[in-house]
């Protein structure tokens, strides 16, 4: 009996605003406790909210951005709990309406594309932290109560149940973080919690109707969002397969233990109490807005892709690969300017490079695009060296290595690499033709099992020519010399 | 006593000097506190500096006219440096690090903080007996009450205290005190006066307001008070008026000629005392006699506006009063087991049973099976009766009743019976469903000497109109003048 996995996500992103939602407190992260946390973050007595008009416009912004309706009219609510972090005891939240609803993502699967929808995006108030470990001296049993993040700007997005294993999951939060950040309403940070998910599992024999789901919270990175479904999958199989039943609930993942852990069920689920706040009008959104926030959106990454297939000539799967983050576009884009030649072998090149040992240097390195040692221009200048004939690609990773080592700084400085290391390729026809002479006449037996049909020998003699060249001679020329020289 | 306009001149002409008056008026509270317990808290060193500062502003030639006046705040309104209680143990210890914003604009007129002044606690009641520092009595009969919420804000006026003070209305709680207490109290237009700084009760009613002695002293008050504020999203932005202007002018013989005075049904029916009934009856006379007409209109959903107020001002209350937890500060249980034990226990100890009462109502009325039938059908009903007054006021300028059903009733005598206590608002809530201004003026005495209000109600943004109408009446009658018997002869001679 085959299992279908259904998924949906709910992701928190911290809007990349100034100050806070609904106060003028700094959202900076990292300052010293309670710092950055006003009259209003603090819910003294008589305050009052004035929502942030730049984080209505990035709720737009990635409303736009999905294809979903911005409603004209949207409404805040009081979500009504009791946590020492939150302060005013109600998050200020939509509830009924929502500013963005609607849209949808395109996520890359084994089976092709797909598109995942979105159910809505709305805005709301972050709360503040409860610290258990790491107070000031003496203080013990108590748990200390930073409110610097309370009321940091959160666009929840939630997606419609669409996604069927854990990889389209990662997939969807994939290039919904890219494009948050694309379009420049979120940093991204997901160790300091700007991106967090919370995934609703269930699972259904095929054919069969939806089963129960249990949401699992607050997922702070791709890999636990990945092992906590995998988890959560597996134990609602084995839960139904011995005969029991899922139990709806909130649940926890553990990535010490790698399993997920019951939080609260259903019965304990708290009443919410939602009604209007009647310290907020309705936020209206007039047509003329929107109109100056879509003006002001930067070319989208689908966009992109299709014109970077039709305009530079790369594969469709490397202009994927390259707008799946917005910082490699534009190191791509920032080396290809960098290059002369304007033509499809010369972005071919520089996409090969970046997506190539660019990311894999990235990868081996753990850094960021923006963090990385060879900077575009740098990397133009090796990549000239190579569509000239100057370096061989063997040299030119060579070349790289030494780069991405520090070995250099400057924009010229894969030719002083170059230069220090001898790297110039032989590309002289005569001194090409004189390496294969002295070849062919040192290795008469290969020579001859070659003249008998046996193409590996050809390979065998081009080697040795390279090795006579102390690897410097242009391989696509000794090919050809060597080639002439026997078939003469 | 004299009225604000009177200080104001006398200030002007320099016959007395600001000092002069907030000495007095200190005088005065220290005498009637022990009896009328009309203020929470008094701050005689920063009256008296700020009183100098007001004096020296004058003989800069910096005066207006309110510079040099003694006020007192209701005690929900906040006020750096000085505590604001909110009539609660919650907050018993509570100081401020900023002002409200009515409270800065009037600072800014050139007015003198004496005090702040008893209230029901959160402004949860109508007679002042909730309070936790015990309940502001009536200056007429110190065996009844004030009114409430506002209590000792009305009962420091009646006293003769200090010559204005400032209230919150949220059902009511400007005007039945003014009622009771036999002052001038107006409640405005919802949004014309900044809520920063006032302590939320229920945020979609809750309206700052003003008392003085007459209609001139409010309107002198409430032009100061009145104006945009930024940190209020419901704050409206409207260009400044100068609602005095016309109060200022000359009477004719027929001020109010052309005036439509609409009298609703619904205010004239069972259920009005006689006396109160006799008294608005004798006062329309008056009103006829400046020239107005009266038209009898029909408001039929204002039966409604009780229970609807009560659902949608607890709901809001229940909300509103969930950050007072004991966290970060107000009242903290001294011991508990663990956080939801700390939550029960600060909060059982820090509100009294008004407050857990509406808390309680409010939680249940927003709850996941109920918000539909009581919540929600009461915003619908709040729609309807915004309705019967827009086309009331088709056929009428303003509208004119009784301000309460009964004069201030003694202590004690429906602290029992809750839905007994709500009903004595039955006449002003609508006002705050509406959000539309209103006022109450002295227009009579019951038999025992107890002031009776007789509430003049206009449309949108037409504070001017109503306090014109108040103002005529008042030049033409005396109540607003009246004293309680022994309030004169109690204070010291030689004050102004």
């Amino acid at each position: 009996m085959s299992w279908e996995v259904v998924i949906g996500l709910e992701t928190h992103a911290q809007l990349s605003t100034v100050s806070k939602i609904f106060s003028g407190a700094s959202t900076a992260f990292g300052a010293a406790p309670n710092t950055q946390a006003s009259a209003i973050d603090i819910a003294l007595p008589g305050v009052l909210p004035v929502l942030n008009r730049g984080a209505v416009e990035r709720a737009i912004r990635f409303g736009l951005a999905v294809g979903a309706t911005i409603n004209r009219r949207s409404v805040f609510a009081r979500k009504n709990y009791f946590y020492p972090d939150l302060p005013k005891g109600y998050q200020i939240s939509q509830y009924e309406i929502p500013v963005v609803q609607g849209g949808a993502l395109t996520i890359a699967t084994d089976a092709g594309e797909k598109t995942v929808r979105l159910t809505r995006a709305h805005l709301e108030e972050d709360a503040g932290k409860s610290l258990h470990e790491g107070l000031p001296e003496g203080l013990t049993d108590v748990s200390g109560i930073d409110l610097n993040r309370a009321g940091t700007p959160l666009l929840e997005i939630v997606s419609e149940p669409d996604m069927r294993s854990s990889a389209e999951a990662v997939a969807y939060a994939r290039k919904l973080h890219a494009l948050v950040m694309w379009i420049g309403i979120c940093d991204g940070n997901m160790q300091e919690g700007s991106f967090r998910c919370d995934a609703n599992v269930s699972v259904r024999r095929a054919g069969e109707p939806l089963g129960t789901r249990c949401e699992i919270k607050n997922l702070n990175s791709f890999r636990f969002l990945q092992q906590a479904i995998d988890y959560e999958v597996r134990r609602q199989i084995e839960l139904i397969e011995d005969g029991g039943s899922v139990v709806q609930e909130t649940r926890l993942y553990d990535p010490d233990r790698n399993e997920t852990r019951p939080m609260r069920s259903k019965e304990d689920a708290q009443d919410y109490r939602y009604f209007r706040d009647p310290d907020l009008p309705p936020l209206t959104l007039d047509d003329a807005w929107i109109e100056r926030v879509h003006a002001a959106m930067p070319e989208l990454p689908e966009a992109m892709r299709a014109r970077l297939v039709a305009q530079h000539g790369i594969t469709d799967y490397d202009a994927a690969q390259l707008t799946s983050s917005r910082a490699l576009v534009d190191y791509y884009g920032a080396a290809a300017a960098a290059l002369p030649a304007k033509d499809a072998a010369a972005h071919k090149l520089v996409a090969n490079w970046v997506l190539g040992e660019f990311s894999a240097a990235r990868n081996r390195s753990d850094v960021a695009v923006a963090a990385a040692p060879v900077p575009p221009a740098q990397l133009a200048g090796l990549l000239r060296r190579i569509a000239d004939g100057t370096l061989s690609g063997k040299m030119a990773k060579e070349v790289f290595d030494a780069l991405w080592a520090g070995e250099a700084a400057g924009d010229d400085d894969a030719d002083a690499i170059i230069e220090r290391r001898g790297l110039r390729q032989v590309s002289d026809t005569g001194a090409i033709e004189a390496l294969v002479d002295q070849v062919i006449a040192a290795n008469s037996a290969t020579v001859a099992e070659f003249r008998a049909g046996k193409e590996k020998a050809f390979n065998s003699l081009v080697g040795q020519v390279m090795k006579a060249s102390k690897g410097k001679a242009n391989p696509a020329q000794v090919n050809d010399v060597l080639r002439r020289r026997l078939e003469a | 006593m004299k009225t604000i306009g009177q200080l104001s001149e006398a200030l002007r002409l320099r016959e007395v000097s600001s000092v002069e008056l907030v000495q007095d008026a200190l005088a005065r509270i220290a005498v009637a506190q022990p009896r009328f317990n009309a203020f929470i808290t008094v701050d005689a060193d920063a009256a008296l500096a700020a009183a100098r500062d007001a004096d020296a502003a004058r003989a800069r030639g910096e005066a207006g006219a309110l510079t040099g006046i003694p006020i007192a705040h209701k005690d929900v309104l906040m006020t750096a440096g000085m505590r604001t209680t909110c009539g609660s143990r919650m907050l018993a210890e509570f100081v401020a690090p900023y002002d409200a914003h009515v409270v800065t604009r009037l600072r800014d007129a050139g007015t003198v903080l004496v005090g702040k002044t008893n209230m029901d606690e959160f402004a949860m009641g109508s007679s002042n007996e909730s309070s936790y520092f015990g309940p502001a009595r009536n200056p007429w009969n110190p065996a009844h009450i004030p009114g409430g919420s506002s209590g000792g804000s009305a009962a420091a006026i009646a006293a003769a205290l200090v010559p204005g003070t400032t209230g919150t209305d949220t059902g009511g709680s400007i005007r039945q005190p003014a009622a009771m207490c036999g002052i001038t109290g107006i409640k405005p237009t919802y949004g014309l006066c900044s809520r920063y700084g006032l302590v939320a009760f229920a945020s979609s009613l809750d309206t700052p307001g003003v008392f003085a002695r007459d209609a001139l002293g409010c309107a002198l008050l409430l032009d100061a008070m009145a104006g945009h504020d930024a940190r209020d999203s419901t704050s409206l932005d409207r260009p400044p008026e100068d609602r005095s202007r016309a109060l200022r002018e000359s009477a004719t013989a027929k001020p109010l000629a052309g005036l439509r005075i609409g009298l609703p049904r619904e205010y004239f029916g069972d259920g009005v005392d006689a006396a109160v009934a006799g008294a608005i009856d004798t006062a329309l006379g008056a009103l006829r006699a400046l020239g107005a007409t009266t038209v009898d209109i029909g408001l039929p959903a204002v039966k409604h506006s009780v229970p609807v107020y009560y659902v949608i001002a607890p709901a809001e209350a229940s909300s509103n009063l969930s950050r007072f937890d004991g966290v970060r500060y107000g009242h903290r249980a001294g011991h508990y087991t663990d956080l939801a034990d700390m939550y029960c226990r600060s909060r059982a100890e820090g509100f009294g049973a008004e407050v857990k009462r509406r808390i309680l109502v409010g939680t249940y009325v927003l709850s996941h099976g109920y918000y539909d039938a009581y919540y929600l059908k009461a915003q619908q009903v709040r729609r309807l009766i915004a309705q019967d007054f827009a086309r009331a006021y088709r056929d009428c300028d303003v509208i004119v009743g009784p301000t309460a059903p009964t004069a201030a009733f003694p202590i004690g005598a429906k602290t029992d019976d809750p839905v007994q206590m709500y009903l004595n608002d039955i006449f002003t809530i609508a006002a705050n469903l509406t959000g539309s201004p209103a006022l109450s003026i002295p227009c009579g005495c019951t038999a025992d000497g107890l002031p009776i209000g007789l509430q003049i109600q206009g449309n949108h943004f037409e504070e001017a109109r109503i306090l014109n109408v108040a103002h005529r009446f008042q030049q033409a009658t005396d109540w607003h003048l009246r004293t309680p018997p022994g309030v004169e002869s109690a204070v010291r001679k030689g004050g102004p």
